[in-house]
C-alpha cells in the first residue's frame, strides 16, 4: 500500500500518460498536420489485409469501448439494470470473443509486416512497437479472464472501475482500491497506460481522425470559395 | 443558375504520336519523389489495351464514378458513404501496385565501381521499395505501346463492347491510337464525393481539383473512387496524390507542363462557362448515350448578353468572361462539336476532351479514290470502338466528327493543290470558309496564343485564411515541397522527428536500398 513504485505507477503514471497524449496528439495535429495518417500499406500489398485489417479493428474498436463505458460508468447507473456479476460474466464472455478475434487480426498483421518484403521495408521502428505493444496488452488481457472466472462475483472488477473513476475525476485515494488486484490486472493497465503514453508518436493517432464527418456532409461535393464568393455573400 | 467558370482542356487525338513528352516532363515537375515514382499523372497509353492501372476501365472490377440507383438517383458505384467507412479498414475496391508497376531504379554505380572482370559490368534493377533484384519490369504506364502483347490480353479492353473485335486481331485488319491521360477535373468528382476526410475539394475559381495533404488522413477510398485511377497512393507519405492542372502555372497565365512541351502541339487549354446548378441533372441522365450531349447542354453560351450579366453577377472577372468568348475549348466542343469527353458514362462530367483521331482508309487506297470524300466507316479504327471511348457508345456525334476532320482536310487539300476548295464539301460540313478556315487554323496550325487562352488568377480570389493566400501569390517562391516538415526544418532523413521520419528519402538515385 505504502509501496512508492505501486503508488507512482497507479496513482501518478496515468496522469503523466495521458498528459504526454493530449499535449503530443495537440502537437502533432499543429505542427505536423502532414504526419497525421492512417497510414496504410494496402497497396502495396492486398494479401491478408482484408481479414487481418478487418478483425483486429472490430475486435479492438469492441474492446476499446467496452473498457470506456464499463469502467468509466458509475456502479450506480447500471446496478438496477443487471447486476456487477452479470456484468462481469457479459464482459468476459464479449471481452473474450472481441479479444479474440483482435489476436487472430494482429497476428495476421504482424506476419504480414514481418514477411513481406515491401511492407518490411517501409516499416517504421514505431509501426512495429505500437504491433508488439498491442499485442502483448491484448495477450494479458485475455491472460485475466481465466483470473476474473476464479472469482465471479464482481469484486474485482468493482475495485477496478473505482480505481479508474477515482482517476478520471480527479480524487484522491484511487490507488487503494487496486491493493488488492493480482499482478496480471497490474500489469495490463501499466502497459494500457503506455500506450497511452506513446499514443502521438505512433500511428494511432488516425483514430482521433474518424471520419464522422462524412456521414453529415450534405451531398457529395465540396467546393472551396475564395473571397470572392463570401463578398458577395 | 449559378455561372461558375472551369479551365478545360481538350486533346487532339488525331495529332497525338505519343512521343511521351507529356508524361516525362509531368513526372519531372511533380512524381519524382520517393512514394509516387509510380505514379503518372499523365500517361500515354496505346489503344487498344488494358492500360494503366491494368483495366482501369472495367468499372465491375474497380467499383469508380457514378450509377444511378433503382430510384434513379445519383450514387457513387462503390455504395454510399456508410458503406464506404464499413469499408475503411480494407477498401475491396483498392488497386495493389503491381496493377500499375513496382517501381524500380537502376544500379548505375556498379557500372564505375565494379571491380575488373571477364564480363561487361551490369547496372541491374532493383525494386524501388525493397531494393531487391528484380528481373524485369512487369508492367508500366504505357506496357502495351504499339501494340505490344498478346491480342487475347489487350482485347480485354473494354472499348470493344459491341464491336466484333476478333478480325481485330488479324495482321491486315489491326489499328491503334495513343491515349493521354490526366486526371479530368470533373465536374461531378466521385474521389471528392468518396474522401471521408473532406480532403479532396474542386476550387471554386478555375474548377481544378485538388487534394488538400494536410487534410488527408489516407483512408484511400479516392483512389478506387475514381474511375480513371487518376489518384494515386504516396506509400511514403501515406496521402494521395493528384494531377494538380499545374496550377501555379494557370494562376500566371501560362498553360500546364504537359501542354508547353507537347511537341505535336495537340494541347488545348480555355475556360468554360456552365450553369453549376445543373451539374446533378446533367450527370443524372437516365440513358447513358445522352451523357454526352447532355454536359454539352451545362455549358453556356459566353457571347450570349444575358449569360455575361449573370456570370458578372456570380462574380466571374471580366477577364474570365473575355477568355471564355475566346475559348478554343469552347469552339471545338460546343461550336463545332469535334471534341468529347472521355468515359461520359462514368457520369463524373470529365472535363478533359478529346478530338477523336483519324485513321487510314484501307479500301478507299485499295481502290484509288484517295481524293475523294470517303466513308468514315472504312476507317481503320472502328466508330464503335471510338464511340465506346468517348459518348458511351453513340456513334452518331463521333461519325460528324470524324466528318468534319475529314472534310477540313479535303477542303484544304483542294485549296493548296488545286487553287480553291470544294464549295460541295462547306455544305455537306454546314460551315462557312471563314469557320473552316478558323477550323484549319486551330487544329493544323495551332499556334501558340491560339491553343492556350488562360486568364491569369486574380488576387481577390484568395480567400482570407493562410491557406487560401498560399493558393494565390502570397507564399509564393518561399517553400518547395517538403516532407510535410516545412521549409525551417532540414529535410535530412537522418534527423530523428518523433512524428515519424521518411524510410524512403529518394527512390530515383540509382542506389538501391539495402535488402
Amino acid at each position: 500500500m505504502n509501496d512508492p513504485l505501486h503508488s507512482f505507477l497507479f496513482g501518478i503514471y496515468p496522469y503523466i500518460a495521458i498528459a504526454v497524449m493530449l499535449v503530443g496528439s495537440i502537437l502533432r495535429y499543429d505542427r505536423d498536420p502532414y504526419s497525421w495518417k492512417a497510414d496504410s500499406s494496402q497497396l502495396l500489398r492486398r494479401k491478408g489485409l482484408r481479414w487481418g485489417s478487418n478483425l483486429f479493428h472490430i475486435g479492438v474498436l469492441f474492446i476499446f469501448f467496452g473498457h470506456f463505458f464499463g469502467l468509466l460508468t458509475p456502479h450506480a447507473l447500471y446496478e438496477h439494470i443487471i447486476a456487477a456479476s452479470s456484468k462481469q460474466t457479459l464482459a468476459m464472455v464479449s471481452g473474450g470473443i472481441a479479444g479474440a478475434m483482435a489476436i487472430l487480426g494482429l497476428f495476421i498483421l504482424i506476419w504480414r509486416r514481418l514477411a513481406d518484403a515491401r511492407i518490411r521495408a517501409t516499416t517504421r521502428f514505431m509501426d512495429m512497437a505500437i504491433l508488439a505493444l498491442l499485442l502483448a496488452q491484448l495477450t494479458l488481457g485475455m491472460l485475466t479472464i481465466p483470473l476474473s472466472a476464479q472469482h465471479p462475483d464482481g469484486s474485482t472488477m468493482m475495485a477496478l472501475a473505482q480505481w479508474a473513476q477515482h482517476i478520471a475525476t480527479f480524487q484522491p485515494g484511487a490507488v487503494e482500491h487496486l491493493a488488492g488486484v493480482a499482478f496480471m490486472f497490474k500489469a495490463h493497465i501499466v502497459l494500457g497506460l503506455t500506450i497511452f503514453l506513446v499514443f502521438p508518436f505512433t500511428r494511432l493517432v488516425h483514430m482521433l481522425s474518424v471520419p464522422f464527418k462524412y456521414l453529415l456532409r450534405p451531398g457529395y461535393q465540396v467546393v472551396r470559395r475564395g473571397r470572392r464568393a463570401s463578398s458577395l455573400g | 443558375m449559378t455561372i461558375r467558370a472551369q479551365i478545360a482542356m481538350v486533346l487532339n487525338l488525331d495529332k497525338c504520336i505519343g512521343c511521351h513528352t507529356c508524361s516525362v516532363t509531368c513526372k519531372n515537375v511533380w512524381t519524382s519523389r520517393s512514394g509516387v515514382e509510380y505514379a503518372w499523372f499523365n500517361n500515354v497509353e496505346t489503344k487498344p489495351g488494358v492500360g494503366y492501372p491494368q483495366h482501369w476501365e472495367d468499372q465491375d472490377k474497380w467499383n469508380g464514378g457514378w450509377v444511378l440507383n433503382s430510384s434513379g438517383k445519383l450514387v457513387p458505384k462503390a455504395g454510399g458513404k456508410v458503406r464506404s467507412l464499413l469499408n475503411i479498414f480494407a477498401n475491396p475496391d483498392l488497386p495493389e501496385i503491381d496493377d500499375y508497376y513496382e517501381p524500380f531504379t537502376y544500379e548505375y554505380g556498379h557500372l564505375t565501381s565494379a571491380p575488373e572482370s571477364q564480363a561487361v559490368p551490369t547496372a541491374r534493377m532493383h525494386s524501388a521499395i525493397t531494393g531487391k533484384k528484380q528481373e524485369k519490369p512487369k508492367w508500366g504506364p504505357n506496357w502495351e505501346e504499339l501494340l505490344g502483347g498478346e491480342f487475347s490480353k489487350r482485347s480485354k479492353d473494354t472499348n470493344f463492347e459491341a464491336v466484333e473485335k476478333a478480325i481485330y486481331g488479324e495482321f491486315e485488319n489491326t489499328f491503334m491510337m495513343y491515349l493521354p491521360r490526366l486526371c479530368e477535373h470533373c465536374l461531378n468528382p466521385s474521389c471528392v464525393a468518396a474522401c471521408p476526410s473532406g480532403a479532396i475539394y474542386k476550387r471554386e475559381e478555375d474548377g481544378i481539383v485538388l487534394i488538400d495533404q494536410d487534410k488527408c488522413r489516407g483512408w484511400r477510398m479516392c483512389v478506387s473512387g475514381c474511375p480513371y485511377k487518376k489518384i494515386y497512393f504516396n506509400w511514403q507519405s501515406g496521402k494521395s496524390e493528384k494531377c494538380t492542372l499545374c496550377y501555379p502555372r494557370l494562376e500566371a497565365g501560362e498553360p500546364t507542363v504537359c501542354s508547353e512541351t507537347c511537341v505535336g502541339r495537340i494541347r488545348y487549354l480555355g475556360v468554360l462557362l456552365y450553369d453549376s446548378d445543373q451539374i446533378e441533372k446533367a450527370a443524372s441522365a437516365k440513358d447513358e448515350g445522352d451523357l454526352y450531349q447532355s454536359q454539352c447542354d451545362l455549358f453556356l453560351d459566353p457571347s450570349d448578353p444575358e449569360v455575361i450579366a449573370r456570370a458578372k453577377a456570380d462574380g466571374v472577372p471580366d477577364s474570365w468572361i473575355s477568355g471564355a468568348q475566346n475559348s478554343p475549348i469552347y469552339k471545338m466542343a460546343i461550336d463545332w462539336q469535334i471534341a468529347f469527353p472521355l468515359h461520359p458514362e462514368y457520369r463524373t462530367l470529365p472535363m478533359v476532351w478529346y478530338v477523336p483521331p483519324l485513321s487510314p482508309i484501307q479500301s478507299a487506297a485499295e481502290s484509288g479514290m484517295l481524293g475523294a470524300f470517303p466513308n468514315v466507316d472504312d476507317l481503320k479504327i472502328p466508330i464503335r470502338y471510338l464511340a465506346n471511348l468517348l459518348t458511351a457508345g453513340k456513334e452518331a456525334p463521333v461519325k460528324w466528327a470524324l466528318e468534319r476532320l475529314m472534310g477540313m482536310r479535303a477542303y484544304m487539300r483542294g485549296k493548296t493543290v488545286d487553287g480553291q476548295g470544294d464549295p460541295e464539301i462547306l455544305k455537306q460540313l454546314g460551315m462557312s470558309e471563314d469557320e473552316l478556315d478558323e477550323m484549319y487554323q486551330l487544329l493544323a496550325i495551332a499556334n501558340y496564343e491560339d491553343r492556350f487562352v488562360i486568364p491569369t488568377n486574380h488576387q481577390e480570389y484568395a480567400g482570407e485564411s493562410p491557406f487560401d493566400q498560399e493558393i494565390a501569390f502570397a507564399t509564393r517562391s518561399e517553400c518547395g515541397f517538403t516532407f510535410g516538415e516545412g521549409c525551417g526544418s532540414s529535410a535530412d532523413p537522418k534527423l530523428i522527428n518523433l512524428f515519424g521520419t521518411q524510410t524512403h528519402p529518394n527512390t530515383l538515385s540509382g542506389k538501391p536500398k539495402d535488402s
